[in-house]
């Protein structure tokens, strides 16, 4: 190769901030043909690549960037497929920095290579024009059944995996909508709804079964499903129960957690009523209380939902913000505004029960707590008033307890999450599986798709092993 | 999508509809609720399932037209369609052998005091029950009612059926007949304060079901916590039924207004027929 190999990685053609903050449509724009092959020219196409270690599911990363330089995009898609069932999604969502593209060797002298973007070019490619030739292969029927619980990526990717192995599956989901929070309660701007409709679709195309508006634990227990004849379940209920800070005034009008808000944004869309008839209300200034990915995706929400004024009151400082880089920045740019070291200690609300303010008090950072993060201190006598009109809680979530409640011998741990063998995602009871967020706590998407991956192999196993 | 089977018109605004659901017909305990979406672009709304035949495969509902989607509901006839149905729903009422026990339906909660009642009498209680509502053409399953209980009291506002009178005033009486071991009061909020104030001094454990505003239902979004002896509870998942001496009304009656606008919106926008699509409502 002849041309000087630029250090820094092709830009992604985004959406004007000032206009982005007007609209719902995705914020980045994705690279054209031109710009992906631009970019996989960076890729050195290492014997040993390192960047490969970085990817929970091990996508074959240099082979399908090679395939890319070739211009063979369904190819290096089918690549991607053999590791990867959501690849537009995870080329979108996943926290590349943190994993395959930490790794590259050419992050060492400047910019990785953008594996994310070309990964999300190809699957783009192939919802844009579609494939002729089938991208997933489907082994043989085996005539054993079985039942996915949730239809998040550890669920989804589950089942298309046991349904490629031959397997008949069926996925039970609470909600109208599958998906998880891919649906539910990451942003349109971030994640098109029907980019991940495609890609549930094609799940569907496999023969797996979703039925949704059926909750486990009410509708059917574990046990029920086993009794009825299924040979295996998956538990992939997510971690949908959101925190709340246990403070006075946390019920008034005004305040929602992140859920909440962000549900009736996605799942409902809200944004478009009344021609969706779910409301949602946004005052003119509004505070998002914490600072994770869900706490930016609730702040730029609410400036597309017309707020002035959109803040991020975090206990930290924006080095321990647990949001991915870009999202701050994100966020940064379309207006969004950060109060650190700040927390709410009490809402105070009008005759209506409507929030109208909220005592703040400052914090400082103290010692490493057991995490290494510097545990944040309040200061005394730092109590200040701040007027807002909406307050959204991003403050985490934890495991749905649904299912493990009714389930009586699934072993749990003392934080509600379901205890699994670290290498199946086997719990406690026989034939019974789980991954993703309710065995981890509120983690990635990848790492959820990993889970249901490993999954599928040990239920295949096991019931061949039967 | 769930068929509609069967349609009666109570009054003006309350209506019943049986609507086939075979799994939560044979799943569902007294106490339940179900969540509802009727299309694509409709709002997620929960309603008590006030009866079941797990032969026809069928759940029946009454609700009382308030707003948007209740009176679209309404306006379904047996052989349309509901999109998304799902339940059973909270946690069924704890029924128990308590001896003589009150339930209470007052206005369009006669309907989910339905199940309660029968279940009680399974149970080998001594079951009196009380219906009530402002005036006679809102009053509905007296019958039923009265075959399974003990004895059925019904009483209206302005007095043109029944005893003249609130329920509140009905509990009263029945308290002063001799012990009452247990209550289930469901209605209004205003009503299910009042009652839970009468039977407050009287010692008697009485038990509400809470109606706020839902999305989910499956204890994912919060928009349901309601306050219960000062701690936050998500009615969907920990109720909808309560200890009515431990609830904070006031909070409760606060939160079912916050949309009070937009629900004016929505309704309006459902009127013109163009649901909401003409773009003029916003
Ligand atoms: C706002 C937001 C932004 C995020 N941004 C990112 C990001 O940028 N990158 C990233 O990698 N990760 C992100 N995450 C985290 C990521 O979405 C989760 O880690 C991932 O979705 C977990 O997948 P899962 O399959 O375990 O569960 P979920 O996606 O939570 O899916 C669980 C599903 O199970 C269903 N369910 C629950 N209980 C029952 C039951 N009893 N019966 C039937 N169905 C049930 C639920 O309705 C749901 O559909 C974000 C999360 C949120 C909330
Ligand atoms: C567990 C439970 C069981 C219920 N059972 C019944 C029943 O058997 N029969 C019946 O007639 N009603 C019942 N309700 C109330 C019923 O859900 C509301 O009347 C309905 O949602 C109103 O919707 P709408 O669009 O027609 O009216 P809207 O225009 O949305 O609202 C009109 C009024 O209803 C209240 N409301 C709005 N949205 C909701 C919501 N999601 N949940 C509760 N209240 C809301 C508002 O405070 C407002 O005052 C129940 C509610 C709950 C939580
Ligand atoms: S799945 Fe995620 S971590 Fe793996 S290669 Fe793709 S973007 Fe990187
Ligand atoms: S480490 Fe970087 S350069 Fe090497 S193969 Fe992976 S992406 Fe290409
Ligand atoms: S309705 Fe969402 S948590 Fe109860």
């Amino acid at each position: 190769m002849s041309q000087v190999r630029s250090k820094t990685k092709h830009a992604m053609p985004v959406q004007d901030p000032k206009k982005r903050i007007t609209n719902f449509s995705e914020v980045a724009l994705g690279y054209d043909e031109k710009l992906a092959r631009a970019e996989a020219e960076r890729c050195l196409n290492c014997k040993n690549p390192q960047c490969v270690k970085g990817c929970p599911v091990e996508v074959p990363i240099p082979e399908f960037i090679s395939m890319v330089k070739q211009g063979d995009y369904l190819g290096s898609l089918k690549k991607i497929k053999t590791k990867n069932n959501l690849p537009a999604v995870c080329g979108r969502v996943c926290p590349q920095e943190n994993q395959c593209e930490k790794y590259c060797i050419l992050g060492k002298k400047g910019d990785p290579v953008a594996i994310g973007r070309l990964e999300r070019f190809v699957a783009d490619y192939e919802l844009k024009h579609g494939s002729d030739d089938a991208t997933m292969t489907k082994a043989a029927p085996t005539g054993k059944r079985v039942a996915v619980i949730g239809s998040g990526p550890a669920g989804l990717t589950a089942a298309g995996d046991l349904a490629k192995m031959g397997y008949s599956v069926t996925i039970f989901e609470a909600l109208h909508v599958p998906g998880g929070v891919l649906m539910y309660g990451i942003p349109e701007f971030r994640l098109p709804k029907d980019v991940v409709q495609k890609e549930i679709d094609k799940i569907k195309e496999l023969g797996v079964e979703i039925k949704t508006n059926f909750v486990v634990g009410k509708l059917a227990t574990v046990d029920e499903l086993l009794a009825e004849g299924y040979d295996a379940v998956f538990i992939g209920t997510g971690a949908g129960l959101p925190y709340f800070m246990n403070v006075p005034g946390e019920n008034l009008n005004g305040i929602y957690s992140a859920n909440e808000f962000l549900t009736r944004t996605n799942l409902m869309k809200a944004y478009d009523f009344p021609n969706y008839i779910t409301p949602i209300k946004v005052g003119e200034r509004v505070a998002v209380i914490g600072a994770g990915n869900v706490a930016m995706d609730a702040a730029r929400t609410a400036l597309r939902l017309g707020a002035k004024e959109s803040y991020i009151v975090y206990r930290r400082t924006e080095k321990e913000m647990p949001a991915r880089r870009e999202e701050i920045e994100n966020a940064k740019e379309e207006g969004v505004q950060f109060i650190l070291l700040t927390s709410p200690i009490e809402f105070h609300g009008n005759e209506e029960g409507v929030v109208t303010g909220m005592t703040c008090i400052k914090y400082e950072l103290g010692e490493p707590d057991a995490s290494g993060r510097r545990r944040p201190v309040p200061i005394k006598g730092s109590e200040y008033e701040m007027a807002v009109d909406t307050v959204v809680l991003a403050l985490g979530q934890g495991p749905n307890p649904l299912v493990p409640k009714t389930t009586p011998d699934l072993e749990i741990t003392e934080k509600g999450t379901i205890r699994v063998a670290e290498e199946t995602g086997a719990t406690s009871k026989p034939g019974v599986y789980a991954g993703g967020d309710i065995v981890t706590g509120a983690a990635t998407v990848i790492l959820a798709m990993g889970a249901g991956k490993k999954a599928a192999r040990a239920i295949d196993e096991y019931l061949r092993s039967k | 999508m769930h068929k509609v089977v069967k349609k009666e018109i109570i009054s003006e605004t309350i209506k019943l509809l049986e609507v086939e659901a075979p799994l939560i017909a044979a799943k569902a305990r007294a106490g339940q609720f179900f969540i509802l979406r009727l299309n694509e672009r409709g709002e997620r709304i929960p309603l008590t399932i006030a009866d079941q035949d797990q032969e026809a495969g069928t759940i029946t509902t009454i609700f009382q037209e308030v707003g948007r989607t209740t009176r679209e509901l309404g306006k379904l006839e047996p052989g349309d369609y509901i999109a998304d149905l799902v339940g059973p729903l909270g946690v069924p009422s704890e029924i128990e052998k308590y001896g003589r026990v009150v339930c209470v339906g007052g206005g369009i909660g006669i309907a989910p005091i339905h199940p309660i009642v029968r279940d009680l009498k399974k149970a080998g209680n001594e079951v009196i029950t009380i219906i009530g509502a402002r005036t006679k053409d809102l009053l509905f399953w007296e019958e039923k009612l009265a075959a399974l209980s003990d004895r059925l009291i019904v009483c209206t506002d302005d007095g043109s059926y029944g005893q003249k009178g609130f329920v509140t005033e009905m509990v009263g009486e029945v308290a002063a007949e001799g012990k009452i071991d247990r209550l289930w009061a469901i209605g209004p909020l205003p009503m299910m304060r009042a009652m839970a104030a009468t039977t407050k001094p009287l010692g008697i454990k009485t038990i509400v079901s809470m109606n706020p505003i839902m999305v989910d239902g499956t204890g994912m979004c919060g928009a349901c916590r309601v306050s219960v002896g000062n701690e936050t509870k998500f009615a969907c998942v920990d109720g909808p039924e309560f200890d009515a001496h431990l609830v904070d009304f006031d909070l409760a009656m606060r939160r079912l207004q916050y949309y009070r606008e937009e629900e004016r919106i929505a309704a309006e926008a459902g009127n013109c027929g163009c649901g909401g699509g003409c773009g003029c409502h916003r």
